[in-house]
């Protein structure tokens, strides 16, 4: 069994209005620091698999046709034995 | 013309649209469920408003997977009009049969209120009873509107005539100011290159009777019923 951790988030230069909440809420705790935040999707699956290539080859066909949406979001996963 | 109006798990648009196109447009219709497949005695199938399968992941990202959008992407292939509204544009994009995404408004809100579009190309099946600019004022209701696309896809729906409907003022200026959601180059509608297959976020079948406040949804229905 292996478990994939998947990060899914929006493409650099995208607005991210859910971001750009966020980091105003921070600056009014009082993090004048926060230049910016971006918001993504973390994702895990619990996969059987022969292989940890086997897995990520699944895993890269999963982020592909499913969980990230190549119009407005790039993907990163690692693979660990779980 | 015979439509169809398919119900995912999740819609809430769907009596609408039968409404409309049964009373008003007095043409024949029926529900298709999601997991049917066979489209044949269709000429118009429509993907009505909602939050199919929860709008989890993505909106309209699971609804792409279910039985009959294999049935429908072969459809419309063969040329039978789809008319995505809303949620039903969000899982055009997501399947791939029209170009963009649908992201997060850029305020963060669900917004529901009648907004004004200009119609900028009455040369589809889908506005031919329009006039070119006219404008009609429509409600939308939606969280995840704002259009999205690289800039070469936004230069080849323009090159292509493709963006049917903007987002203006109730003068027809499209401005930031009438733009709800942020979408990009203030784009409420979009079809296809072969012109079979609208998506559009603003509500036609929700005012296409006086009883309902409005009547310019009309427009589209009965564009479509004389194409």
């Amino acid at each position: 069994m292996y478990n994939a951790k998947i990060t899914v988030r929006m493409k650099k230069g995208l607005l991210d209005p859910q971001g750009t909440a966020i980091g105003g809420a921070l600056k009014s705790l009082g993090y004048s620091q926060v230049k910016e935040v971006r918001v993504g999707k973390f994702i895990e699956v619990f996969i059987n698999s022969k292989s940890k290539a086997e897995a990520g080859k699944k895993v890269e066909e999963m982020c592909k046709k499913l969980l990230a949406n190549p119009v407005i979001e790039v993907y990163s996963y690692e693979i660990e034995e779980a | 013309m015979r439509f169809g109006v398919v119900t995912f798990p999740g819609s809430n648009c769907d009596y609408d649209c039968y409404n409309a196109v049964k009373r008003v447009l007095k043409e024949p219709v029926e529900f298709i469920w999601h997991a049917e497949t066979k489209l044949d005695r269709f000429d118009c199938v429509i993907l009505p408003g909602g939050f199919s399968y929860g709008d989890y992941l993505r909106t309209g990202a699971i609804a792409h997977f279910a039985n009959i959008m294999a049935d429908i992407k072969k459809f419309a292939a063969k040329g039978g009009f789809v008319i995505g509204i809303c949620n039903g544009f969000q899982i055009l994009t997501e399947a791939g049969m029209l170009p963009g995404a649908l992201q997060r408004n850029n305020n963060l809100k669900f917004i529901c209120k009648n907004v004004h579009l200009k119609c900028e190309n009455n040369k589809t099946p889908f506005t031919a009873k329009m006039k070119k600019n006219q404008i009609v004022r429509i409600p939308i209701a939606h969280g995840e509107g704002n259009y999205t696309a690289d800039l070469a896809t936004l230069k080849e729906l323009e090159k292509n005539k493709q963006i049917i409907f903007l987002y203006c003022d109730e003068k027809g200026r499209v401005t930031d100011e009438s733009n709800p959601n942020g979408s990009m180059s203030n784009i409420a509608g979009i079809c296809n290159k072969k012109r079979n297959v609208l998506g559009m976020m603003p509500h036609p079948e929700r005012c296409s009777e006086a009883i309902l406040g409005g009547i310019d949804g009309k427009f589209i229905l009965d564009s479509i019923k004389k194409s």
